[in-house]
């Protein structure tokens, strides 16, 4: 789908060679630090911006030479909700849906049956300046999805959403899939990336770093995390020794925070003799988890260096 | 319908679907930009009463210092100020469509399968309606305070239709300027830049006799000039009409080609 694609504002490079390929039916997922190019190529992808050189094509539309055949099938919503804030709820996607040329009956059914999936029955009559941040990112999606795309591009779509709506979104866009429809997502949280993709694109500074379904990539840099918070600063050292027989790498130690992290395998498992020995040893632990690696932490295993000083090289490096 | 479709098919994609939807998607946008007008009354209001405030100031402070060919001077002074409203009207096209560009409503509109052109002149025919209402409005104002028609009621519609034509076309260049510089405040300094020289260095307040030769020159080929004019000889009812009025034309015709396809293209090569 996407061959060799570069992208130059000016001297810097926003896309410097990526290519990928999204299988139809499925989710790929994005997933990168501020300025890593997601942006840029999903608007390369919807036919907004042009390419220096590379190919691409989406639904089987050149995004450069049939644009019109492109539109007819994509749904965007993109990094920042394009909603009118002076018409309402409804008028905003009747007018999207008329402008996508379903007329006005058809736009006028889907507006409402949008409106009540995504929650905004209530508020469709409100001019949408009254809306919460939250609400308008919701109508923005439902805007993408009033003329059933067959593909459909997410720029960061939950970023801004309380974590129940960011789950119902999820939901949506499995059901979605189940549908048939094809989604480009991007994202900067690996949880989310994990939840929803079949395949992993891990971009940084414009080049495709990692690629792989989530399962692969989650082998590749470890899977699970296992982070350890204690009571006590001064036992951090005693406490990465006890972890060493549960582990393979050297565990992370935080001293501000007065925390361990770790990837692990297996971790539900080694979670019981991890807090045994611990106990056995005295250490006090104030929290313990097993979770989705960080962004941060995806970026060290994967290039060495934390995301926050990928994407900055000379950066100030605050706390990571 | 056979030669229809030979011709059509030669027709590179973007030109066809430009045609087939260019009626239906500028009545949307229109339909939008007019609900967007009617909900911010205050935007209405202001582009009212500066326009009304400027009649009364006219009139009552240099009513009685500039020598005109009409006995009262509201007779001579509201074409020109109706000429100057439509072109301080028309800016707002380029003004609403630089917020549309930053907002990112333009980014959605882009990645629809709508008439490229659709999202201009949408805007244009909003504005255009827009400032009918304003100039009908500030002729009732000018009635109030004694402006008449001398001629009959076709040439006061004349008048509004030319208007129209007028604000329509400047509304163009507006929109080219708004899509190159998408950022509306600077759309608004740089309006002004453009706009007070065209109105003042025109008939629209003083006669063109008074001024310097070589400004004559200037405010003679004036679209300005022409258009006040050929307003002033249709309600005065004397002077020239079609004289003036075809220049007026000429002016407007060759505004709106010119800029419309800058101002598209502009528009299609956005990044
Ligand atoms: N219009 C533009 N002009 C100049 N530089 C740009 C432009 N758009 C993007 N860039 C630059 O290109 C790089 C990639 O930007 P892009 O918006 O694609 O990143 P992103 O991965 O979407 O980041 P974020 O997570 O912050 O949204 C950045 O360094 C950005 O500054
Ligand atoms: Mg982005």
């Amino acid at each position: 789908m996407v061959d060799n694609m570069t992208k130059h504002y000016g001297k810097l490079r926003a896309l410097d060679g990526v290519s990928l390929e999204i299988r139809r039916g499925t989710v790929l997922a994005l997933l990168g630090p501020n300025g890593a190019g997601k942006t840029t190529l999903v608007r390369i992808l919807a036919g907004l911006i042009r390419p220096d050189s590379g190919f691409g094509s989406v639904a089987g539309f050149d995004v450069v030479r049939n644009r019109t055949g492109l539109r007819n099938a994509i749904g965007l919503a993109g990094q920042f909700a394009a909603v009118d804030q002076l018409l309402t709820g409804r008028e905003n996607l009747e007018l999207v849906g008329r402008l996508y040329h379903l007329g006005r009956k058809v736009s006028r059914e889907r507006a409402s049956a949008l409106l009540q999936r995504f929650d905004l029955s209530e508020a469709a009559d409100r001019m949408v300046k009254t809306f919460s941040g939250g609400m308008r990112r919701r109508l923005d999606l439902a805007a993408s999805l009033i003329a059933n795309p067959r593909v459909l591009f997410l720029d960061e779509p939950t970023t801004g959403l309380d974590p129940a709506s960011r789950k119902d979104l999820w939901d949506m866009i499995r059901s979605l899939v189940e549908d048939g429809t094809t989604v480009l997502l991007t994202t900067q949280y690996m949880e989310e990336a994990d939840q929803l993709a079949d395949d992993i694109v891990v971009l940084d500074r414009g080049q495709v770093i990692a690629q792989g379904s989530a399962a692969e990539l989650k082998a590749r840099i470890g899977g699970q995390f296992l982070s350890v918070r204690l009571n006590d600063r001064g036992a951090l050292n005693q406490a990465a020794e006890a972890l060493s027989s549960y582990v393979d790498e050297t565990p992370h130690v935080d001293e501000a925070s007065v925390e361990i992290s770790v990837a692990i395998t297996n971790g539900g498992r080694r979670l019981a003799g991890i807090i045994r020995d611990f106990d056995e040893a005295g250490i006090e632990i104030s929290e313990i988890g097993i979770r989705q690696p960080t962004l941060d932490e995806v970026f060290l295993s994967l290039t060495g260096q934390t995301a926050e000083s990928a994407a900055s090289p000379n950066g100030t490096g605050e706390g990571v | 319908m056979a030669s229809n479709t030979l011709v059509q098919s030669r027709l590179p994609n973007f030109v066809k679907g430009e045609l087939r939807w260019f009626i239906p998607d500028v009545a949307a946008m229109t339909m939008r930009n007019v609900l967007r007008y009617r909900r911010s009354p205050d935007l209405l209001v202001f582009a009212t009463i500066q326009p009304v405030i400027f009649v009364l100031l006219f009139t009552f402070v240099f009513g009685g210092a500039i020598q005109t060919v009409t006995d009262n001077y509201i007779d001579y002074l509201l074409p020109g100020i109706l000429v100057q409203t439509s072109l301080f009207g028309a800016t707002n096209t380029g003004f609403g469509l630089a917020q549309d560009i930053t907002s990112g409503l333009v980014d959605r509109y882009r990645s629809l399968p709508m008439a490229r052109s659709a999202v201009i002149a949408g805007r244009i025919l909003a504005d255009t309606l827009r400032n009918l209402f304003v100039i009908t409005l500030m002729i009732g104002v000018g009635y109030a305070l004694g402006f008449r028609f001398h001629t009959g009621i076709g040439y006061a519609i004349g008048v509004v239709a030319t208007l129209a034509l007028f604000s329509h076309a400047f509304s163009w260049i507006s929109a080219f300027i708004g899509i190159s510089l998408n950022d509306a405040e600077t759309v608004q300094v740089a309006g002004f830049v453009w706009l007070f020289p065209l109105t003042f260095m025109s008939s629209a307040f003083v006669p063109v006799a008074t001024m310097p030769d070589w400004l004559q020159v200037v405010a003679q080929v004036n679209p300005v000039t022409v258009t006040v004019d050929a307003l002033r000889a249709m309600s005065l009812g004397f002077g020239e009409i079609w004289g003036n009025l075809w220049q007026t034309f000429a002016w407007a015709v060759g505004i709106i080609v010119v800029f419309a396809s800058l101002a598209i293209t502009r528009y299609r090569r956005l990044t």
